[in-house]
This record gives C-alpha cells, sequence and structure tokens, in this order.
C-alpha cells in the first residue's frame, strides 16, 4: 500500500494503557478516529488501571490529594479522547494474521482489517519461582493492585510483598494506605546494589528515584518491616499459605502470613508482535526478548510497537513511546502535522531518558534466575501442566543435540498449558541457562501461535472470513 | 572428524529412526543425523492417530504390517509411547460423505480390515454428545493412538541401545558418490563415509533426491491442530470427518485435541508452518457441527508442523533409481506416523537384500510420471491456490 491509499485505513491500537491512549490522542488531534481494542472493560492498562466506583473516593487517600485530582484530569482527557475513538472495550485480541486483527468480545470470535497496526499490549509480572509459589493466597504484584484497584479488596490480612521489583513498594504503600495492618516487604536485591545503581537513576530521573526513596520512607515511618537481600526459601500452607521462608544476613527466619504478593520486574507481552510478523532480539540488560523497531517505534511495514511490550520504560515512557509511534504513523499516511520532525526528536530524547532509567533501576532491582537452578526438585515451573524443576533437569541431563526451549517445551510440555508459557517460560528459560550453562539469548525464547489466550470454541463469527 | 558406519540415515524423525533401528538389528552400523533434534517436525507435532480407515487399498499391506508393530511396540521398543487401541470412528454429514464412507468401508473389508458399519444409535453410543444430524458412520477397533512426542524418542534410545550412533545438529550440506561408497558433508564442514545413504529427510528429502536426478513434486504442509483445556474424560475413539473439515479425539488426561482444514504450506523457510487465524475459527466452526456441547471449552493452544507431501498422498519408500547403495523413505503426506514401523522393515529389507514384507510398487521413486493420479484427498483437504 503506498501513502494515498494507507491514508483510507483506519489505524488499530491494541491496548488502552498509557502508550495506546497517548497514541490515540495523538492521532485524534490530527483528525484520524482510530479504533481502540482494550481487553478491559475500563481504560487505563495496568500499572494505572482506573480504581472501580465502589472505591472512588478512597482516591486521595491512595494516591494523595495532588495525586487523585492530577489521575483525575488525566482520566478526563483520556475520556475525551475514547470519545472521539472507534474504542471497544473487552475485546480480546487473539491473531494478528494477513491484515487482519483476530478478536474476542462478549464470547464471540470475530475479525476486523486493519491499516496501520499499534501493538501498545504492556507487560506482566515476571515471576521467578520458590517452592510453594502457586498455593492459594499467593498473588502476582500485579494482581494484588488489581485486587484493590478493581475489586476494593485486599488479597489478605497478613501480606508479604516478595521478590525484586519497584512494584514491591509501590503496592505495600498503596495497601496500607488503605488500611492493611500486617505488611512485611522482602526484597531478594542487597542495598549495596541499590546503592549502587541510584546514581544511574538520579541521572536519567531524579523525580521517579526520589518517589520511589519517599515510598519507602512512607513504610517505614508506618513501621512497615523492609528487608534488602533476602533469599526467598518457600511459601508454606496446606490448604493455602500460611507462612513464607527466608534467609537474610541474620540468619533463617519465617513469617506467618496469609497472602503472599510476588514479582521479580516486568515480563513484555509481545506474542501479537511476533504473529504481526516483528522479528524479536534478546535484551541481555532486561533478560527479555523484545521486538526489533527503529527508533520511531515500527516493527514492520504496516506494525508499530509502544509501551512496555516495545521496551519497558514505565508509564511515563509508554506514553511518550505511544505519541512517538502515532506521529510515526502519521507520517507513514501522509497526514504528518507541521514540525513533525523536531517532534519526533523530542520525544525520542525523553523515551531514551526513560528506557535508559529502567535499564539502571534493573541494577536496583535484580530479577536473575541464577539460584533457580538451586531449588529443591519438586518446585514447579510450570503450573498449568505441573511440570516441576525436577522434570526439567533429567530432561536436560539425558538430552544430546542442540538444546533451546522450544525443544525443552516439546519434550516436557512445560509452557504447553492454559497460560502458553506468560508465567513459566522465564523460569524455563532461567533453568535452561543454569543447568546446560548456556547463555539466556542462546536459549531461545518459546514461539507464539494464535490463539494468544484461550478463546471459546463455540459461537464462532462469519466462517471462513 | 570422519567415522565409517556402513549405513547413514539422514533425518531423525520416525521413518529414519524406525529403518535404523531395523538395521541395527540386523547386525548393521548405522549412524543417523539430523540437522536439528530428533522428531522435531512432522514425528513429533502430528496428530498422533493411528489410523486404518479409508487407507488406499495398496496401502493396506503396509499399514497392517505397521499396526502390528505398534500393537507391540513397548516389547520391541523397551518402553512405551502411551499407544492406545482407542477404536477410530469416521462419520458422513452428507450424502458425498456417506458414499465415500462406504466405500471406505468396502476397501477396508477387502484388505483385511473389519469395519462395522454405525447408525445413529451406536454414534450416540460411542460419541456422547454427537450432533443428532450425523446419521451415518464406520468403526475399527483396530486403529488406535500414539504420543507423537514421545515415540521417536523412544525408538531413538532404543536404538542407541543396540549400538547405534545418532548425531544432532548435524546438517547435511552434501551427499556425494564417492569409490563405492558415499561421503557426506556437515554444513560445518564435518564429514562422515558410509556403503550406504538413506534420504529419510522430510521435507528437505527432496532436495537430496533432486542431487542424485530424482527430484519429485514434494511440498511442505501441515494440518493446524489445537488443543482444549482438560475436560472429563468422554470420548475413547478418535471421531473423524469423511468429509475431511475436522478430526478430533481426547487424552485420558483430558485435553480434546483436533485439527481442522484444508491444510496449510509451510512457511517460506520450510521450517515452520503457521497456524491462520481463519483457520482456527473453521475448525472450531467445524468442531461444534459434530459436538455442539463442546462450544463452552476452551482452546489453549494450536500447533502445526511440517510434513512432506505428494501429489497421490502415498510415500517414496524405495532403492534409488539411478545411484547404487541411496535409498529413500520420505513424503508420509500426513499418514506417515502410522505406517512408519512399516518402513523401516521394508526399507531395511531392501538394503540387506532379505525377502521383502509387502509390495513396494506403489511407492517407487520413479511414479511421478505424466500419469499419475493424485488423491481426491489433494482436492478436499488442501488450500486451493
Amino acid at each position: 500500500m503506498n501513502a494515498g491509499e494507507l491514508a483510507d485505513t483506519v489505524p488499530v491500537i491494541v491496548g488502552a494503557g498509557p502508550a495506546g491512549l497517548a497514541a490515540a490522542g495523538t492521532l485524534v488531534r490530527a483528525g484520524l478516529r482510530p479504533v481502540v481494542l482494550d481487553e478491559a472493560e475500563r481504560p487505563g492498562g495496568q500499572g494505572t488501571r482506573r480504581l472501580t466506583p465502589l472505591i472512588a473516593d478512597r482516591s486521595p487517600r491512595l494516591f494523595g490529594s495532588n495525586g487523585a485530582s492530577k489521575i483525575a484530569q488525566r482520566e478526563a482527557v483520556e475520556d475525551d479522547v475514547l470519545l472521539r475513538c472507534d474504542y471497544r472495550p473487552g475485546s480480546m485480541v487473539w491473531g494478528v494474521f494477513g491484515g487482519k486483527v483476530e478478536l474476542l468480545q462478549d464470547g464471540h470470535v470475530s475479525s476486523m482489517a486493519h491499516g496501520p497496526l499499534l501493538l501498545a499490549t504492556g507487560a506482566i509480572d515476571r515471576i521467578l519461582p520458590l517452592p510453594g509459589w502457586t498455593l492459594p493466597g499467593v498473588y502476582a504484584l500485579g494482581g494484588a493492585q488489581v485486587a484493590l484497584k478493581r475489586h476494593g479488596c485486599l488479597i489478605g490480612q497478613r501480606t508479604v510483598f516478595a521478590g525484586s521489583s519497584p512494584l514491591l513498594y509501590l503496592a505495600a504503600a498503596q495497601y496500607l494506605r488503605m488500611g492493611a495492618k500486617d505488611i512485611v516487604v522482602l526484597d531478594t536485591t542487597p542495598l549495596n546494589e541499590k546503592i549502587r545503581a541510584a546514581p544511574g537513576m538520579a541521572r536519567y530521573s531524579l523525580s521517579t528515584l526520589l518517589r520511589g526513596l519517599s515510598l519507602m520512607a512512607e513504610l517505614r515511618r508506618a513501621g512497615v518491616r523492609m528487608l534488602t537481600g533476602v533469599r526467598l526459601d518457600r511459601i508454606v500452607g496446606d490448604e493455602r499459605v500460611e507462612a513464607i521462608q527466608f534467609r537474610s544476613r541474620r540468619g533463617p527466619e519465617t513469617i506467618n502470613c496469609d497472602s503472599v504478593a510476588l514479582g521479580h520486574g516486568l515480563r513484555p507481552e509481545t506474542q501479537l508482535a511476533e504473529l504481526a510478523g516483528a522479528k524479536l532480539e534478546y535484551d541481555p540488560v532486561l533478560r527479555h526478548w523484545f521486538p526489533q523497531a527503529d527508533a520511531e517505534g515500527r516493527a514492520g511495514p504496516l506494525l508499530w510497537v509502544a509501551g512496555d511490550s516495545a521496551r519497558t520504560a514505565g508509564a511515563d515512557g509508554a506514553a511518550v513511546a505511544g505519541k512517538l509511534a502515532a506521529l510515526s504513523i502519521l507520517k507513514c499516511i501522509g497526514k504528518a502535522p507541521a514540525g513533525v520532525d523536531g517532534q519526533i526528536s523530542r520525544l525520542q530524547r525523553r523515551l531514551h531518558g526513560w528506557r535508559a532509567f529502567q535499564r539502571a533501576m534493573s541494577g536496583a532491582f535484580k530479577a536473575h534466575g541464577e539460584g533457580i537452578t538451586d531449588l529443591p526438585d519438586d518446585t514447579l515451573l510450570c503450573r498449568c501442566e505441573r511440570i516441576s524443576l525436577g522434570d526439567v533437569r533429567d530432561v536436560v541431563a539425558r538430552l544430546a543435540g542442540p538444546m533451546e526451549v522450544n525443544r525443552l517445551k516439546a519434550v516436557t510440555r512445560c509452557g504447553m498449558g492454559r497460560c502458553q508459557g506468560r508465567y513459566c517460560a522465564t523460569a524455563l528459560a532461567e533453568t535452561l541457562s543454569g543447568l546446560a550453562g548456556k547463555s539466556m539469548k542462546d536459549c531461545g525464547y518459546l514461539h507464539a501461535q494464535a490463539p494468544v489466550r484461550p478463546v471459546p470454541i463455540g459461537t464462532p463469527g462469519e466462517e471462513g472470513a | 572428524m570422519t567415522r565409517k558406519p556402513d549405513v547413514i540415515v539422514i533425518g531423525a524423525g520416525l521413518f529414519g529412526a524406525f529403518t535404523a533401528w531395523h538395521l541395527a538389528r540386523a547386525g548393521l552400523s548405522a549412524t543417523i543425523v539430523d540437522r536439528g533434534w530428533l522428531g522435531a517436525q512432522s514425528s513429533g507435532a502430528n496428530f498422533g492417530n493411528l489410523r486404518l480407515q479409508g487407507r488406499m487399498p495398496a496401502q493396506y499391506a503396509l499399514s497392517l504390517l505397521a499396526q502390528e508393530f505398534w500393537e507391540d511396540f513397548e516389547a520391541q521398543i523397551g518402553e512405551g509411547c502411551e499407544y492406545d487401541r482407542t477404536g477410530h470412528i469416521y462419520f458422513a454429514s452428507s450424502e458425498d460423505g456417506r458414499k465415500t464412507l462406504l466405500k471406505y468401508l468396502a476397501a477396508s473389508n477387502e484388505n483385511g480390515l473389519v469395519v462395522e458399519a454405525l447408525g445413529p444409535e451406536d454414534l450416540a453410543r460411542l460419541v456422547p454428545g454427537i450432533s443428532p444430524a450425523i446419521k451415518t458412520g464406520s468403526y475399527s477397533d483396530r486403529c488406535a493412538t500414539a504420543n507423537p512426542r514421545l515415540a521417536t524418542p523412544a525408538v531413538c534410545r532404543s536404538f542407541l541401545r543396540a549400538g547405534g550412533t545418532l548425531e544432532q545438529g548435524w546438517h547435511v550440506s552434501d551427499v556425494r558418490r564417492e569409490g563405492d561408497g558415499f561421503v557426506v558433508t556437515s554444513q560445518d564442514g564435518r564429514t562422515m563415509s558410509s556403503a550406504v545413504v538413506v534420504n529419510a529427510a522430510g521435507n528437505w528429502a527432496g532436495a537430496f533426491a533432486e542431487s542424485f536426478g530424482e527430484a519429485v513434486p514434494m511440498f511442505g504442509a501441515g494440518p493446524p491442530q489445537f488443543v482444549t483445556e482438560p475436560l472429563p474424560y468422554i470420548l475413547r475413539p478418535v471421531l473423524q470427518a469423511v468429509e475431511g473439515d475436522v478430526i478430533v479425539r481426547q487424552i485420558p488426561r483430558g485435553n480434546f485435541i483436533f485439527a481442522g482444514y484444508p491444510r496449510t504450506r509451510s512457511n517460506a523457510d520450510g521450517e515452520h508452518t503457521f497456524v491462520p487465524p481463519q483457520k482456527i475459527r473453521a475448525g472450531m466452526a467445524a468442531l461444534c457441527r459434530a459436538m455442539p456441547g463442546i462450544a463452552g471449552a476452551d482452546i489453549i493452544r494450536s500447533w502445526s508442523g511440517v510434513e512432506g507431501y505428494l501429489p497421490d498422498m502415498l510415500p517414496v519408500i524405495d532403492r534409488s533409481r539411478t545411484t547404487q547403495g541411496l535409498f529413500h523413505a520420505f513424503g508420509g503426506s500426513g499418514g506417515g506416523f502410522q505406517i512408519a514401523p512399516a518402513v523401516g522393515i521394508a526399507l531395511s529389507a531392501l538394503i540387506t537384500g532379505s525377502e521383502p514384507l509387502c509390495d513396494l510398487t506403489p511407492y517407487r521413486i520413479d511414479r511421478f510420471g505424466s500419469d499419475l493420479v493424485a488423491s481426491e484427498k489433494i482436492g478436499k483437504e488442501f488450500d486451493r491456490d
């Protein structure tokens, strides 16, 4: 398609988080009416998920009165933008092929032709397993925030926030503000590594660093126990979580609790980008595979990526990347506003800063899976298919020939279940890397196939489109 | 490194593995080389159907010989592969389908396979939840299933225990006739020589055959396959539409596995077959027509593989017609999994010069002349392009 033909097609944005919404805003201001597809019923994505009306009045308490009014302003702008889009909430995209996106909406599947396609599909928590991580009462850090913001409830009365992620402190502080009394934060990265990472973070965003430090200070003032440099040993419980065992400098310890929020940074949702034809490349600092894209976020002839699914940059960085991709789309279809090149280079500089901040921060929240092969053999790696570390260890020990994760998946079933490896693929790669002494890059990534999420067999839409 | 086995088998798929296994048992020294790893393509990614009904009449001798081996797999190989004599049902939803089904039924019974006709009550009994609109079927209790993910590794391990050698990540780039044998060279410069070479390279076998002046009209493709979440185990036999639009089975773990048609041509790289979403939707619709009650279940995963297809949907199992010491076994055409043990028996007999157990005329490599009749399945089960 040339620019003229493209000008008549409708841009499609997948994901109404910070990146997708910012992109939609830019397209709307240029006079377009993009399609915005989002899995959730309400816009906002994950990190900036909107509060359920049930607890909307507690927004000042949760975010501070300043924060609450800023959020309200931002959401009003987003609502205004979405009114001028073909916004379709509750639309899950499960495949991209041949110029069409495949949708699941209200239990019905259908497909929709797309013009320029922007994938802003975000990220989920990166989970490194430990014994007991599949017990009822263990949530991802994001899950703990979903419980709060979407359902207006806490995941328990005595909650341990464990792992290594900036979200540990954010989620713990939000729980504290909502009245949780019994909170402990167990951070696996030692304090000296955090201190070492701080200058780099300060260089790219002093205000974000200070925000993080103030969260820690707030937790400390409230008497919340926070330990760094711990090693998580086991989550124990019979029917559900009863305690977490760990080791710190002071030796082994057990904390009784009824819930654990677990996370080790973010894992990009890249499956749709891969299906849409993007090549993935390994980022050794972030320890993940990301779609290859140019400096404007373009990953294919009709494909753009932005936000944490494109390269981890946080909510502010995602919004910048979304605007940038939208301008690139406008250029491509011949509808660029005046001064676009200057805008693009300014956005690129800002995006570079946000991404550099994330890279610096990855030193403060180390999510390496290096200890994974020291876990007991009965530790589950894949909860859908119930594949343990021991199962994978046995296979790696006896397999000859080339070894990478797709082969390991075929032999062990790890990653074949309902979540399609979204939660276990990282652990599988880290395990293979540790056992076989290969780099994470050489371990590869699990290839995506549609449907990227479960799709009901019945109520098909128009057939054979 | 230069070593000299009696036989080099190119391809650690099921054809190559079974051939090498039989050769090792006959006392020959065999080495399997594979560009990637064993069972990586259609041998490991197929539907796992050990179907006898509906085979082409000429193929029954080979198929029945193979089924005897599958029935004795665990004793022969020394470990299992989830072989299960589940039985297999063809059903017809149309008048044309009913005619095809009766034709298959007669052909099976003439060729030594007992197949019974099924009416609506039989179908309802064997397949809880089958659409009441389906009134005609046929059933063979000798048809079975096995787990493709496990079969090739099991055969290879047994082959290794019998003294064979397996080289994975050994990507053959050149096979040359030299002296009274062959020199095989890998992409990274390793060589190996032998008196005999077996071309069992699956979708890549056509290129080797062509390099010896025996071009075949082979193409790579695969059926899109899907798996549901685990559900209560209710469906024991394999259920297949004779019209060719869907096939479904359930494993005792509870997952339904189904394949939709038409098959899809492989990616240009020849390494993968992508599952296009419209085929997922067509497969789901076909399954809902056959078993309406499954509509609420979720598909959790789809996959496909790369299989070599020939226009008459029959494999090549033959000695080379141009080159002494070269043998071919490839082109399973979607039915290779079931016949694989017999391919190994037949080809190893050809190589050792012992009595062939069945007629291999239908599988000659030089059969692709202008008078070759394409299979009716080619029109039904592939995209028209």
